[in-house]
């Protein structure tokens, strides 16, 4: 892997969220903030996929359920050429365009829309299983927020994965520790959530989710990983890469003014 | 509306020492002054609206009043079971609050378009459904589910509502609301598109009559007859699929009526609402309105074309 190419693409996946947010209003920046380093080493070196056929039956898959952290998908799909023809920075939530504030699956290189919570693993397993029926070669991976794991349909289809050995299927956890009312100790504790994961039969993996080389290796790992599905459970900070948005509830909702706009620019413009 | 909803609900948790909130994790910036007066009353279960829902039925059937907040479908659609036989069969003291109604959260998407939740909820046995207009409306049915000791449901706007009621209503109305007099046409409102049908009016100077339903469980027979002995036309308006909403409930209850006989003339009766259509796009909450044809008509006979 050339952890140069998927650092500069989570960078970028960061300054498209940021101008995203501030010039439409729109929120949950710190989502996409916890999620962007996944997201570039996922679609740099991971995802086989051609924005030329979106839709090619082959393609791997990625469904991502924490859809009110779009900006971030909106960027990686844009720096990977599936939004060609299409004005993200113009459209973004106006009346009329598809560039929905949640992830929306009118716009080419989306699997499912989401936004409502715990909905995406359930549909990744009827996929997975579908090409296991039928003897396909696509891979099936699954973003979700640790918030989401609260609702009960996550856990129907954490149990039915392992029981069905569906080892093409990848679940990533953005375990950022918070949630939209609290931090998820408060709320509804995970912990210990690897433990669950092991537990329920999953080849689980626990890494720092902002170093690209452990989030690399481990999808690796989850290709060689046969008989049983692969949960990555990724340690994350909620805002990361600007100072004043790290791991701070707020930044679920805001939307960043002049001046916190300014200096959030100038901090992941100055990150190698 | 929410603002309304939660300063009367903290007023009513001063005086009923039963009544307890839980939320699906989420409230920011308008669910802290219960917590915080009341945090024995007071709960944030995470983002798990079935087991909100089975919590609160316990906690019901232990005598606690309960209401529970969420947005939009995941209070409402997510748990229909959980609401029809947990609560509603069991006649337990649950009253569901989403915040968020039509298209209220227009940019965000479908996920957050609540637009069938009127004709689901309505649907079930014992369930009183309730979609105020404006703050007061809001404060009204608020209390009023607050006396209640059966299931109710309350579908809340946002915010920026406009303030269309100038006279207090009575603590213990239940009917259809007048706001504008007009002839021989009535349009029949329900939730927060009212302020938008009066402006309507009022810019357009139409001549029609608008009453407002906060109670769409409650309209009653004998206003019903009364409007189709004034009016010759009805025209209900929602920010709801036309599958089943309110326009559907009048249009019900009028069929009743003239297979009972109660009636003479069947009133000509025009629905708008939304067409049975998902709506996958971006947009304010007036482009989506517009878009799903949320508009007065400007004369009695003129038709609606979709
Ligand atoms: C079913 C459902 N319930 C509630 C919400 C409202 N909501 C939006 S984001 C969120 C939680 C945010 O925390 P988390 O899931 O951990 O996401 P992240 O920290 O990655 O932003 C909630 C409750 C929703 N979108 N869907
Ligand atoms: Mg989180």
């Amino acid at each position: 892997m050339q952890e140069n190419i998927s650092t500069q693409l989570a960078k970028r996946i960061r300054l498209t969220a940021l101008e995203l947010c501030y010039h439409k209003k729109a929120s949950h920046l710190g989502g996409a903030y916890s999620i962007a380093d996944i997201l570039a080493v996922l679609y740099a070196h991971h995802m086989r996929i051609d924005p030329e056929q979106p839709d090619d039956p082959a393609r791997d898959r990625l469904f991502y359920s924490k859809g009110h952290a779009c900006t971030a998908l909106y960027a990686v799909l844009q720096e990977s050429g599936f939004f060609d023809g299409l004005d993200l920075h113009e459209d973004f939530t106006t009346n009329g365009s598809y560039f929905t504030s949640h992830v929306n699956h009118q716009l080419p290189g989306i699997e499912l829309s989401t936004g409502s919570l715990g909905h995406a693993l359930g549909v990744a397993c009827g996929v997975a299983l579908a090409a296991k029926r039928k003897s396909r070669g696509y891979r099936s991976y699954v973003i979700a927020s640790d918030g989401e794991l609260d609702e009960g349909s996550n856990w129907e289809a954490i149990l039915f994965a392992p029981h069905h050995a569906l080892d093409n299927l990848v679940l990533v956890i953005d375990y950022n520790k918070l949630q939209s009312f609290g931090r998820t100790d408060d709320v509804l504790r995970l912990d210990p959530l690897g433990d669950k994961f092991k537990a329920f039969g999953w080849h689980t993996i626990e890494i720092d989710g902002h170093d690209h080389a452990l989030i690399d290796a481990a999808f690796r790992e989850a290709k060689q990983t046969s008989g049983r599905p692969t949960a990555i459970i990724a340690h994350t900070v909620k805002g990361k890469g600007v100072s004043f948005m790290e791991d701070t509830l707020a930044w679920h909702y805001k939307s960043p003014n002049d001046a916190e706009y300014a200096q959030a620019k100038a901090e992941l413009e100055a990150a190698v | 509306m929410r603002t309304t909803f939660i300063k009367t609900l903290c007023e009513e948790a001063r005086k009923d020492e039963r009544l307890f909130l839980l939320c699906g994790d989420l409230g920011f910036s308008v669910l802290e002054q219960f917590a915080d007066q009341f945090p024995e009353r007071y709960l944030n279960v995470g983002v798990a609206e079935q087991n909100m829902m089975q919590v609160a039925a316990g906690l019901a059937m232990e005598g606690y009043s309960v209401f529970t907040y969420s947005i939009g479908n995941f209070p409402t659609l997510r748990c229909m079971e959980q609401i029809r036989y947990d609560i509603c069969y069991h006649r337990l003291n649950v009253k569901i609050v989403a915040v968020g109604a039509g298209y209220a959260y227009g940019p965000l998407g479908v996920s957050h378009h609540a637009t069938e939740d009127i004709a689901m909820l309505r649907a079930i046995p014992g369930m009183r459904v309730t979609a105020p207009g404006d703050a007061l409306e809001t404060e009204l049915v608020t209390r009023r589910l607050c006396r209640d000791t059966g299931p109710g449901y309350i579908r809340l706007n946002k915010a920026g509502e406009k303030p269309v009621h100038r006279v207090p209503i009575a603590a213990d109305c239940l009917d259809m609301i007048q706001v504008r007099s007009g002839k021989s046409t009535a349009v029949l409102t329900t939730g927060a598109v009212l302020g938008d049908m009066v402006d309507q009016v009022d810019a357009r100077a139409l001549e029609f009559s608008v009453y407002s339903t906060p109670f769409i469980s409650d309209i009653s027979p004998h206003q019903l007859i009364e409007l189709c002995q004034r009016y010759e036309q009805l025209i209900t308006v929602e920010e709801h699929q036309l599958n089943g909403g309110f326009g559907s409930a009048v249009v019900e209850r009028l069929a009743d009526l003239h297979a009972a006989g109660k009636i003479s003339r069947f009133p000509r009766v025009r629905r708008i609402g939304i067409p049975g259509t998902f709506q996958g796009f971006a947009g304010t909450q007036e482009y989506l309105r517009a878009k799903a044809g949320i508009v007065l008509p400007d004369k009695q006979d003129q038709h609606v074309d979709r």
